[in-house]
């Protein structure tokens, strides 16, 4: 799949934007951001080719709203994400980080499903389909622009690991109850990418968001 | 199912070509093969070295091997060893004036991003005048690899160096000319600390005190000896407290462990009457002279793309290891030297990886090639340690002598032994290779022609005293490392910029316990403004190259460390924080405050 979406941009070149990519709707890039030089252009095509090749496997799969997704196609490409991993019968960390990613969500507004998508993926899809996941957002009063995922257990597993939610010691990486509670959060054209404790106060989260998903501002602090 | 490093599903051909490749290096290392054998066998260049191919040396300690994915770029990915010179970055040069002229008060309609006026500027009025600017830099990292695009002070990768003397201070104009294009990593927004600086918080380049692209920060450095406010005003400071390998490098918070790697990172170098860089003046230690006898060799570990271009891996919350080993920016370099003694300056770049260093002779693998430790963290040991090995641990220097003499007309390798398979920190003992089977970092060639040495000899050589260590603290605090779920914390919390955690009394002593409650996970800690003396070790001594004054102490495996701090003459706010930048940009780290008052909270 992978070869053949290179061979597709390959193929295209003249409909691959050259002004980052960024359609309405998404967040503006600064000033600085924005070049003419063709050669610049060129590297920052490249660099997201290398992250999406790397990192983002356009794997299918379901949202709690039971439609399907691609998930770099459709999730993550052209836009600023939060991605985290949970489960919905989950007794550790998950609730603390989804009530805590719910005031994250209520402090950003309306941005959210305008120019921020949060995205849940489940670490048990052969128990969470997308009832259970709809469930799950439910109770926890989840607003829009935040799906939650599920999909074939090895597309899954694959994301997982693509996107770091591993332990280095195998015992506690097959312990589901271990699972990582680190958030990952980017601009997908950018090609900024950060990650922070699913756990930290929701008012630094959103600070934290802010560097890699909006022109920056100075912060120094007295 | 089987996957590789990167979380890549791998057919089950594949995934045993990987592991055979792992077991190919272990079987050359336990078959203990000469020199010769493997040359025969192709297998190692006649410079010595495991040549670079898919399946063996590449990313030897996963097993991986590189160059699966189609390029994108046509570049090679394999290169010859020891073919280029190993550079040495230029010496900074300051300006006649900057315009405008520096100001206590920021000036922010000029593009300054500071917003704290100077403490120490009428006390310690700036002499010399410096302006940097931070740029893409295209290097090369190799002669047979691709260009780069990365970032660095003034262009270059690793960035000029600042040689400052005592009773000099300096102000450092830096300016942030970084593109919003980051070809991957990298965030343009940046704050450069002066590691182990005893400088003013406003200009310590605290992680929170980041400014973006467009604007510059007025960076004031009073070269100062600790004490000099307090302690030691009659003297101007206490001399026992001289520091001398410095470094500078990018520490924006969350971002750093990308920005360094990306290239934001230079030596400072401080020289005062004793340690001057002139071997032939006998007022001084006569330590080799700079430039010439006194080099810098910088390490640091990466890894390259299918394009041999530098690759983060972005979602690596652990540590990131490379299996391309660098030398002050280049690949496996080479140095000529004369039949002396030279003084070496070592510092460990990171992310995340350690060193044992060691000198072979691939001629002679059994010769134990001994030399002088002379100071740690870059601060002179009370006297020169013999040792033949040096533990190095992200973000530490060790400065040592050795004696080229015996090595007329032959040829050397600095080699890191040290096995790491993971950010966890070292693999659990034994962990070093057998010699000449580990990293060969630097190809050193001895030249034959005698030359003149009028450095001393280490073996008679003292520097500077300890520092008294015996007053009894204010408070003893304690900090927990940990990782819970994947999370970095320091006594269960995560780093904020909003929050002050702990506020120190300027002028006082303290003592602080750092507890690694994390399990197997090494932790190279680093406290800002004040260097430490390590009183105690749970699990061992205290080596004799510890015995001195520190700014990274690393936290073993399991271990509790005890540290003295005596902190002096300037206030604001300071980090504490792991300095495996990897767990660093993940909230391992916290904001304290020196102050008039103090507080009394003991696990902050």
């Amino acid at each position: 799949m992978e070869e053949m979406t290179r061979r597709r941009l390959l193929a295209l070149p003249v409909s691959i934007p050259l002004s980052l990519g960024i359609p309405a709707g998404t967040l503006r890039p600064e000033a600085n951001n924005r070049t003419t030089d063709s050669e610049s252009e060129k590297q920052a095509q490249r660099a997201r080719e290398r992250v999406r090749r790397r990192y983002f496997p356009d794997v299918i799969l379901t949202t709690h709203e039971g439609k399907s997704a691609r998930f770099y196609e459709d999730l993550i490409k052209d836009k600023s994400v939060v991605l985290n991993m949970m489960y919905a019968d989950c007794e550790g960390v998950c609730p603390g980080i989804t009530a805590n990613l719910v005031r994250v969500q209520t402090l950003l507004g309306d941005r959210v499903g305008r120019d921020i998508f949060f995205y849940s993926l489940t670490l048990k899809p052969e128990r969470d389909d997308s009832t259970a996941l709809k469930h799950y957002a439910e109770i926890h009063k989840v607003g829009p622009g935040w799906l939650f995922l599920t999909g074939k257990l090895a597309d899954v597993e694959l994301l997982r690991r693509k996107l770091g939610f591993t332990n280095p010691d195998p015992k506690l990486d097959a312990d589901t109850s271990e699972h990582i509670g680190n958030i990952r959060f980017g601009n997908e054209p950018r090609t900024q990418w950060a990650a922070c404790p699913g756990l930290a106060k929701p008012t630094w989260i959103v600070e934290e968001l802010s560097w890699v998903m909006r022109p920056p501002a100075n912060r120094s602090r007295a | 199912m089987y996957f590789n490093i990167f979380g890549e599903k791998v057919s089950r051909v594949r995934y045993k070509e990987m592991i055979s490749a792992q077991k190919n290096r272990r079987e050359l290392i336990a078959a203990r093969l000469s020199r010769r054998e493997l040359i025969r066998m192709g297998l190692v260049t006649s410079a010595g070295y495991l040549i670079v191919k898919p399946g063996l040396s590449a990313r030897a300690e996963t097993g991986i091997p590189t160059g699966q994915p189609a390029s994108l770029q046509q570049c090679p990915t394999s290169f010859r060893p020891f073919k280029d010179p190993l550079p040495i970055s230029p010496v900074k040069q300051p300006l006649a004036a900057l315009h405008p002229a520096p100001t206590v008060l920021p000036n922010p309609e000029a593009g300054e991003a500071r917003v704290i006026p100077h403490q120490a500027f009428n006390t310690f009025p700036p002499v010399k005048f410096y302006e940097v600017h931070q740029t893409p830099a295209a290097v090369r990292i190799h002669s047979d690899l691709c260009v780069q695009n990365l970032w660095g002070f003034d262009g270059i990768v690793p960035g000029p160096t600042y040689v400052a003397r005592y009773g000099e201070p300096i102000l450092v104009r830096n300016f942030n000319d970084l593109p919003g294009v980051n070809g991957g990593f990298g965030l343009n927004s940046v704050t450069t600390h002066l590691h182990n600086g005893h400088t003013p918080s406003e200009s310590d380049g605290n992680p929170c005190d980041f400014f973006e692209a467009g604007h510059f920060y007025d960076q004031h450095y009073p070269n100062v000896l600790a004490g000099v406010l307090s302690t030691h005003q009659a003297q101007g400071g206490d001399i026992n407290e001289s520091l001398s390998t410095l470094w500078y490098h990018d520490h924006r918070v969350d971002h750093t462990a990308q920005n360094v790697y990306k290239g934001l990172y230079g030596y400072y170098l401080l020289f005062n009457e004793k340690d001057n860089g002139d071997e032939t003046d006998p007022r001084g230690f006569r330590l080799p002279s700079f430039p010439e006898f006194d080099i810098r060799l910088d390490f640091a570990d990466k890894v390259l793309d299918e394009d041999g271009q530098i690759f983060f891996d972005l979602f690596n919350l652990d540590g990131i290891l490379g299996d391309t080993f660098l030398v002050n920016g280049k690949v496996q370099p080479f140095l000529k030297v004369k039949p002396r003694r030279y003084r070496f300056r070592w510092l460990d770049v990171g992310p995340s990886r350690f060193y044992e260093l060691f000198f072979t002779d691939l001629d002679n693998l059994n010769r134990q090639i001994p030399f002088w430790h002379i100071a740690n963290d870059g601060n002179l040991l009370p006297r020169p340690v013999q040792v033949t090995s040096a533990r190095l641990g992200p973000a530490e220097r060790h400065d040592i002598i050795i004696d080229f003499s015996p090595f007329k007309n032959k040829t050397i390798y600095l080699e890191n032994r040290l096995m790491q398979s993971s950010g966890i920190g070292p693999d659990k003992s034994p962990n070093i290779a057998a010699a000449g089977h580990g990293n060969l970092l630097l190809k050193i060639i001895v030249d034959n022609q005698p030359v003149p040495d009028n450095s001393a000899d280490p073996a008679t050589m003292t520097f500077y005293n300890l520092p008294d260590r015996t007053e009894t603290p204010r408070i003893q605090r304690t900090f927990a490392f940990k990782r819970f779920n994947g999370m970095w914390t320091i006594n269960d919390q995560f780093m904020s910029c909003d929050e002050r955690r702990f506020h120190v009394k300027k002028n006082s002593v303290e003592h602080w316990v750092l507890m690694n409650l994390s399990g197997d996970w090494e932790h190279p800690v680093h406290i800002h403004l004040e260097e430490h003396q390590i009183l105690s070790r749970q699990l061992q001594q205290v080596s004799a190259v510890e015995v001195g004054r520190k700014d990274v102490s690393r936290l073993q495996r399991n271990e509790h460390v005890r540290l003295f701090f005596r902190f002096r003459d300037f206030t604001g706010k300071y980090p504490l924080h792991c300095h495996n930048t990897v767990h660093e940009d993940h909230a391992m780290m916290l904001l304290w405050e020196v102050n008039e008052d103090g507080d009394g909270k003991l696990v902050p």
